[in-house]
Protein backbone atom coordinates (compact mmCIF):
# COMPACT_ATOMS: atom_id res chain seq x y z
CA UNK A 1 0.00 0.00 0.00
CA UNK A 2 1.20 3.41 -0.43
CA UNK A 3 -0.12 7.00 -1.02
CA UNK A 4 1.47 10.19 -3.30
CA UNK A 5 0.89 13.70 -2.66
CA UNK A 6 1.59 15.84 -5.48
CA UNK A 7 4.04 18.89 -5.43
CA UNK A 8 0.28 21.46 -5.04
CA UNK A 9 -0.44 19.52 -2.28
CA UNK A 10 2.74 19.33 -0.72
CA UNK A 11 3.29 23.20 -1.22
CA UNK A 12 -0.15 23.96 0.41
CA UNK A 13 0.60 22.02 3.52
CA UNK A 14 3.74 23.94 3.59
CA UNK A 15 2.58 26.86 3.37
CA UNK A 16 -0.72 26.57 5.83
CA UNK A 17 2.25 25.41 8.95
CA UNK A 18 4.08 28.54 7.87
CA UNK A 19 1.69 31.19 8.21
CA UNK A 20 -0.46 29.47 11.07
CA UNK A 21 2.29 28.23 12.87
CA UNK A 22 5.88 29.04 11.92
CA UNK A 23 4.46 32.44 12.63
CA UNK A 24 4.15 32.34 16.00
CA UNK A 25 7.80 31.35 16.66
CA UNK A 26 7.39 27.98 17.11
CA UNK A 27 10.75 25.96 16.69
CA UNK A 28 9.56 23.00 14.27
CA UNK A 29 6.56 21.43 13.21
CA UNK A 30 6.54 17.91 11.85
CA UNK A 31 3.48 16.43 9.77
CA UNK A 32 3.89 12.33 9.95
CA UNK A 33 1.86 9.35 9.11
CA UNK A 34 0.58 6.82 11.63
CA UNK A 35 3.59 4.78 9.91
CA UNK A 36 6.32 6.89 10.54
CA UNK A 37 6.92 8.38 7.64
CA UNK A 38 7.94 12.49 7.38
CA UNK A 39 5.68 13.98 5.13
CA UNK A 40 6.38 17.54 5.84
CA UNK A 41 9.31 19.31 8.39
CA UNK A 42 9.54 22.59 8.93
CA UNK A 43 11.92 24.77 11.30
CA UNK A 44 12.83 28.03 12.53
CA UNK A 45 16.34 27.37 11.08
CA UNK A 46 18.20 27.11 14.33
CA UNK A 47 17.99 23.91 15.78
CA UNK A 48 18.42 20.43 13.31
CA UNK A 49 16.48 17.67 14.96
CA UNK A 50 17.00 13.92 13.92
CA UNK A 51 13.42 14.33 12.12
CA UNK A 52 13.58 10.03 11.65
CA UNK A 53 14.00 9.67 14.37
CA UNK A 54 11.90 12.28 15.86
CA UNK A 55 8.87 10.62 13.32
CA UNK A 56 9.10 6.73 14.45
CA UNK A 57 8.93 7.76 18.37
CA UNK A 58 6.15 10.15 17.77
CA UNK A 59 4.40 7.07 15.42
CA UNK A 60 5.17 4.37 18.32
CA UNK A 61 4.01 6.78 21.14
CA UNK A 62 1.16 7.90 19.73
CA UNK A 63 0.03 4.45 19.04
CA UNK A 64 0.72 3.29 22.18
CA UNK A 65 -0.96 6.05 24.04
CA UNK A 66 -3.96 4.77 22.08
CA UNK A 67 -3.46 1.29 23.22
CA UNK A 68 -3.68 2.09 26.67
CA UNK A 69 -6.48 4.09 26.03
CA UNK A 70 -8.65 1.37 24.92
CA UNK A 71 -7.09 -0.79 27.27
CA UNK A 72 -8.88 1.29 29.96
CA UNK A 73 -11.98 1.69 28.07
CA UNK A 74 -11.53 5.08 26.47
CA UNK A 75 -11.85 5.83 22.70
CA UNK A 76 -8.69 8.21 22.90
CA UNK A 77 -6.63 10.50 25.17
CA UNK A 78 -7.01 13.96 23.22
CA UNK A 79 -4.31 15.97 25.03
CA UNK A 80 -0.77 14.50 24.19
CA UNK A 81 2.01 17.01 25.53
CA UNK A 82 5.12 16.96 27.05
CA UNK A 83 6.45 19.36 28.69
CA UNK A 84 10.21 20.10 29.46
CA UNK A 85 12.13 23.07 31.08
CA UNK A 86 12.81 25.01 27.97
CA UNK A 87 11.08 22.98 24.90
CA UNK A 88 7.85 21.23 24.97
CA UNK A 89 6.07 18.79 22.38
CA UNK A 90 2.70 18.37 21.51
CA UNK A 91 0.69 15.67 19.19
CA UNK A 92 -2.47 16.36 17.75
CA UNK A 93 -4.15 13.77 15.37
CA UNK A 94 -5.17 14.24 12.01
CA UNK A 95 -7.92 12.29 11.20
CA UNK A 96 -6.59 8.60 11.62
CA UNK A 97 -3.35 8.42 9.82
CA UNK A 98 -1.68 11.73 9.95
CA UNK A 99 -0.06 13.73 13.25
CA UNK A 100 0.80 16.70 13.52
CA UNK A 101 4.26 17.04 15.58
CA UNK A 102 4.71 20.93 17.00
CA UNK A 103 7.73 22.02 19.06
CA UNK A 104 8.19 25.04 21.03
CA UNK A 105 9.88 26.64 23.87
CA UNK A 106 8.26 28.20 27.18
CA UNK A 107 7.04 32.01 25.49
CA UNK A 108 4.76 30.46 23.37
CA UNK A 109 1.61 30.18 25.04
CA UNK A 110 -0.13 26.59 24.63
CA UNK A 111 -4.04 27.87 24.62
CA UNK A 112 -3.18 29.74 21.90
CA UNK A 113 -1.06 27.60 20.18
CA UNK A 114 -3.67 24.70 20.39
CA UNK A 115 -6.44 27.17 18.37
CA UNK A 116 -4.02 27.83 15.69
CA UNK A 117 -3.47 24.11 15.09
CA UNK A 118 -7.06 23.52 15.34
CA UNK A 119 -7.17 26.16 12.31
CA UNK A 120 -4.60 24.97 10.58
CA UNK A 121 -5.90 20.53 10.62
CA UNK A 122 -9.22 21.77 8.76
CA UNK A 123 -6.85 22.76 5.81
CA UNK A 124 -4.61 20.13 6.12
CA UNK A 125 -7.65 18.03 6.17
CA UNK A 126 -8.73 19.32 3.06
CA UNK A 127 -5.19 18.75 1.31
CA UNK A 128 -5.03 15.69 2.01
CA UNK A 129 -8.73 14.47 1.49
CA UNK A 130 -8.07 14.83 -1.98
CA UNK A 131 -5.44 11.68 -1.73
CA UNK A 132 -4.11 9.30 -4.26
CA UNK A 133 -4.40 6.02 -2.89
CA UNK A 134 -4.12 2.09 -3.14
CA UNK B 1 2.51 2.28 3.77
CA UNK B 2 5.08 4.31 1.49
CA UNK B 3 4.99 7.80 1.12
CA UNK B 4 5.83 9.41 -2.84
CA UNK B 5 6.59 12.74 -2.17
CA UNK B 6 6.24 14.42 -5.96
CA UNK B 7 8.11 17.48 -4.70
CA UNK B 8 11.33 16.45 -3.00
CA UNK B 9 11.30 12.92 -5.10
CA UNK B 10 11.70 10.79 -2.32
CA UNK B 11 9.95 7.60 -1.57
CA UNK B 12 9.64 6.81 1.95
CA UNK B 13 9.38 3.10 2.99
CA UNK B 14 9.10 0.83 6.02
CA UNK B 15 10.73 -2.14 6.21
CA UNK B 16 10.03 -4.50 9.43
CA UNK B 17 12.62 -7.31 10.94
CA UNK B 18 10.05 -9.74 12.18
CA UNK B 19 11.15 -13.13 14.36
CA UNK B 20 11.23 -15.25 17.19
CA UNK B 21 12.71 -13.54 20.71
CA UNK B 22 16.62 -14.14 20.50
CA UNK B 23 16.55 -14.55 16.77
CA UNK B 24 18.68 -11.54 15.91
CA UNK B 25 17.00 -9.07 14.75
CA UNK B 26 18.82 -6.18 16.84
CA UNK B 27 21.71 -7.74 15.56
CA UNK B 28 20.96 -7.62 12.12
CA UNK B 29 20.36 -3.43 12.26
CA UNK B 30 23.34 -3.16 14.63
CA UNK B 31 25.17 -4.87 11.89
CA UNK B 32 23.64 -2.61 9.51
CA UNK B 33 24.46 0.49 11.49
CA UNK B 34 28.01 -0.41 12.07
CA UNK B 35 28.15 -0.26 7.94
CA UNK B 36 26.67 3.16 7.32
CA UNK B 37 27.09 5.22 10.65
CA UNK B 38 29.67 6.70 8.89
CA UNK B 39 27.05 8.76 6.19
CA UNK B 40 24.22 8.99 7.85
CA UNK B 41 23.55 11.56 10.78
CA UNK B 42 21.18 9.80 12.88
CA UNK B 43 21.78 7.31 15.43
CA UNK B 44 20.36 4.36 16.41
CA UNK B 45 17.52 4.19 18.17
CA UNK B 46 16.09 0.95 20.19
CA UNK B 47 13.63 1.08 22.88
CA UNK B 48 14.26 -1.78 24.88
CA UNK B 49 14.58 -3.61 28.58
CA UNK B 50 18.12 -3.60 31.20
CA UNK B 51 18.71 -6.80 29.50
CA UNK B 52 19.22 -5.78 25.91
CA UNK B 53 15.77 -7.49 25.01
CA UNK B 54 13.91 -5.34 22.56
CA UNK B 55 10.85 -3.53 24.57
CA UNK B 56 8.90 -1.36 21.71
CA UNK B 57 11.47 -1.03 18.53
CA UNK B 58 15.03 -0.78 17.15
CA UNK B 59 14.93 2.21 14.32
CA UNK B 60 17.48 2.69 11.58
CA UNK B 61 16.91 4.98 8.44
CA UNK B 62 18.63 4.04 5.22
CA UNK B 63 19.43 5.03 1.65
CA UNK B 64 19.55 2.63 -1.14
CA UNK B 65 20.48 5.14 -3.44
CA UNK B 66 17.91 6.30 -6.45
CA UNK B 67 15.19 4.65 -8.43
CA UNK B 68 14.05 6.13 -11.58
CA UNK B 69 15.12 9.47 -10.28
CA UNK B 70 13.17 8.89 -6.84
CA UNK B 71 15.58 8.52 -3.67
CA UNK B 72 14.81 5.75 -1.64
CA UNK B 73 14.54 6.41 2.00
CA UNK B 74 14.10 2.81 3.99
CA UNK B 75 13.31 3.07 7.80
CA UNK B 76 14.22 0.10 9.36
CA UNK B 77 12.69 -1.01 12.55
CA UNK B 78 12.80 -4.28 14.41
CA UNK B 79 9.97 -5.71 16.93
CA UNK B 80 10.14 -7.12 19.97
CA UNK B 81 10.55 -11.00 19.40
CA UNK B 82 8.97 -11.91 22.90
CA UNK B 83 5.54 -13.74 23.00
CA UNK B 84 4.33 -11.47 26.05
CA UNK B 85 5.02 -8.05 23.47
CA UNK B 86 2.70 -8.89 21.16
CA UNK B 87 1.09 -5.22 21.62
CA UNK B 88 3.79 -3.03 21.18
CA UNK B 89 4.86 -5.56 18.25
CA UNK B 90 1.47 -5.11 16.52
CA UNK B 91 1.92 -0.91 16.91
CA UNK B 92 5.15 -1.20 15.15
CA UNK B 93 3.81 -3.37 12.09
CA UNK B 94 1.49 -0.56 11.11
CA UNK B 95 2.10 1.16 7.90
CA UNK B 96 4.72 -1.76 7.03
CA UNK B 97 5.76 -2.15 3.23
CA UNK B 98 7.98 -5.35 3.21
CA UNK B 99 9.56 -7.65 5.70
CA UNK B 100 12.83 -9.50 6.74
CA UNK B 101 11.63 -12.42 8.80
CA UNK B 102 14.75 -13.29 11.11
CA UNK B 103 14.55 -17.30 11.66
CA UNK B 104 16.71 -18.76 14.54
CA UNK B 105 18.44 -21.92 12.87
CA UNK B 106 19.16 -23.67 16.43
CA UNK B 107 17.02 -26.67 16.49
CA UNK B 108 15.94 -25.98 19.35
CA UNK B 109 14.08 -23.12 17.95
CA UNK B 110 12.28 -24.62 15.24
CA UNK B 111 9.07 -24.05 17.21
CA UNK B 112 9.33 -20.86 18.31
CA UNK B 113 10.27 -19.97 14.26
CA UNK B 114 6.99 -21.35 13.35
CA UNK B 115 4.88 -19.75 15.97
CA UNK B 116 6.85 -16.58 15.24
CA UNK B 117 5.31 -16.58 11.43
CA UNK B 118 2.43 -17.44 12.11
CA UNK B 119 1.48 -14.72 14.81
CA UNK B 120 3.01 -12.60 12.29
CA UNK B 121 0.10 -13.56 9.68
CA UNK B 122 -2.61 -12.73 12.58
CA UNK B 123 -0.53 -9.47 13.40
CA UNK B 124 -0.56 -8.17 9.37
CA UNK B 125 -4.27 -9.61 8.92
CA UNK B 126 -5.21 -7.27 12.04
CA UNK B 127 -4.29 -4.57 9.07
CA UNK B 128 -6.05 -6.56 6.42
CA UNK B 129 -2.76 -7.64 4.89
CA UNK B 130 -2.34 -11.12 3.57
CA UNK B 131 1.38 -12.72 3.99
CA UNK B 132 1.16 -13.86 0.64
CA UNK B 133 0.34 -9.86 -0.83
CA UNK B 134 3.43 -8.53 1.33
CA UNK B 135 6.99 -8.28 0.01
CA UNK B 136 9.05 -10.74 2.24
CA UNK B 137 12.49 -12.21 2.79
CA UNK B 138 13.32 -14.75 4.85
CA UNK B 139 16.84 -14.67 6.50
CA UNK B 140 18.23 -17.96 8.30
CA UNK B 141 20.30 -16.45 10.91
CA UNK B 142 23.46 -17.87 13.50
CA UNK B 143 24.57 -20.19 11.07
CA UNK B 144 28.10 -19.62 12.27
CA UNK B 145 27.21 -21.75 15.10
CA UNK B 146 27.53 -25.12 13.00
CA UNK B 147 31.13 -24.32 13.16
CA UNK B 148 31.12 -24.67 17.05
CA UNK B 149 29.49 -27.88 16.68
CA UNK B 150 26.07 -26.81 17.64
CA UNK B 151 23.03 -28.23 16.17
CA UNK B 152 21.46 -26.32 13.70
CA UNK B 153 18.45 -26.55 11.01
CA UNK B 154 19.30 -27.32 7.83
CA UNK B 155 17.69 -25.07 5.11
CA UNK B 156 15.56 -27.72 3.60
CA UNK B 157 14.04 -28.08 7.08
CA UNK B 158 13.68 -24.06 7.35
CA UNK B 159 12.53 -23.48 4.07
CA UNK B 160 9.92 -26.66 4.44
CA UNK B 161 8.87 -25.37 7.87
CA UNK B 162 8.88 -21.70 7.01
CA UNK B 163 8.69 -20.59 3.22
CA UNK B 164 7.03 -23.62 1.63
CA UNK B 165 3.80 -21.73 0.92
CA UNK B 166 5.39 -18.25 0.18
CA UNK B 167 8.26 -19.22 -1.84
CA UNK B 168 10.41 -16.02 -1.05
CA UNK B 169 13.90 -15.40 -1.02
CA UNK B 170 15.79 -16.96 1.47
CA UNK B 171 19.41 -15.71 2.62
CA UNK B 172 21.60 -18.05 5.25
CA UNK B 173 23.27 -15.58 7.50
CA UNK B 174 25.20 -14.67 10.59
CA UNK B 175 24.19 -11.31 11.95
CA UNK B 176 27.05 -11.40 14.45
CA UNK B 177 29.66 -11.87 11.55
CA UNK B 178 27.56 -9.93 9.24
CA UNK B 179 27.72 -12.38 6.59
CA UNK B 180 24.89 -11.88 4.17
CA UNK B 181 23.60 -9.11 6.08
CA UNK B 182 23.41 -6.47 3.35
CA UNK B 183 22.77 -8.57 0.64
CA UNK B 184 19.33 -9.85 2.50
CA UNK B 185 18.18 -6.02 3.41
CA UNK B 186 18.99 -4.90 -0.45
CA UNK B 187 17.01 -8.05 -1.75
CA UNK B 188 13.60 -6.95 0.83
CA UNK B 189 14.00 -3.44 -0.11
CA UNK B 190 14.29 -4.42 -3.61
CA UNK B 191 11.09 -6.34 -3.13
CA UNK B 192 9.19 -3.75 -1.66
CA UNK B 193 10.01 -1.13 -3.94
CA UNK B 194 9.21 -3.13 -7.45
CA UNK B 195 6.26 -3.25 -5.69
CA UNK B 196 5.26 -0.10 -5.59
CA UNK B 197 7.37 0.76 -8.55
CA UNK B 198 4.26 1.16 -10.84
CA UNK B 199 3.21 3.89 -8.77
CA UNK B 200 6.91 6.12 -9.90
CA UNK B 201 6.31 5.63 -13.86
N1 LIG C 1 26.27 -16.96 17.18
C1 LIG C 1 25.41 -16.05 16.79
N2 LIG C 1 24.74 -15.33 17.71
C2 LIG C 1 23.88 -14.39 17.26
C3 LIG C 1 23.66 -14.13 15.89
N3 LIG C 1 22.75 -13.15 15.77
C4 LIG C 1 22.41 -12.79 17.01
N4 LIG C 1 23.08 -13.52 17.92
C5 LIG C 1 23.01 -13.44 19.39
O1 LIG C 1 21.71 -13.76 19.81
C6 LIG C 1 21.32 -12.97 20.92
C7 LIG C 1 20.02 -12.26 20.65
O2 LIG C 1 20.19 -11.35 19.56
P1 LIG C 1 19.25 -10.10 19.32
O3 LIG C 1 19.70 -9.45 18.07
O4 LIG C 1 19.15 -9.28 20.53
O5 LIG C 1 17.86 -10.84 19.09
P2 LIG C 1 16.44 -10.20 18.80
O6 LIG C 1 15.84 -10.99 17.71
O7 LIG C 1 16.56 -8.75 18.59
O8 LIG C 1 15.68 -10.51 20.19
P3 LIG C 1 14.37 -9.76 20.79
O9 LIG C 1 14.68 -8.31 20.82
O10 LIG C 1 14.15 -10.32 22.14
O11 LIG C 1 13.24 -10.10 19.88
C8 LIG C 1 22.48 -12.00 21.18
O12 LIG C 1 23.27 -12.51 22.20
C9 LIG C 1 23.23 -12.00 19.86
O13 LIG C 1 24.60 -11.73 20.02
C10 LIG C 1 24.41 -14.92 14.93
O14 LIG C 1 24.32 -14.78 13.72
N5 LIG C 1 25.25 -15.86 15.45
MG1 LIG D 1 15.72 -7.15 19.50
Amino acid sequence: MSYILDQEQLDGLEEALTTDLMTLGIQSVILIDMAGNVIVNLDDGKVRHDVYSLAALAAGNFGAVSAMASIIGEEEFSLLFHKGKSENINFTKIMDDFLLVSIFGNDVSLGYLRLKIDEVIEKIKGLINRLQSS
Amino acid sequence: MAFINTKTKEVQVKLVFVGPGRGGKTTNLEYIFKRIRHRIESDMVSIKTQGDRTLFFDFLPFELGAIKDYNVKTQLYTVPGQIKYNATRKLVLKGVDGIVFVADSLVDRRESNINSLNNLKDNLRFYDIDIADIPIVFQYNKRDLATEGMPILDVETLEKDLNARLNAPSFTASALKGDNVIPTVKKAISKTVVAIRKKLL
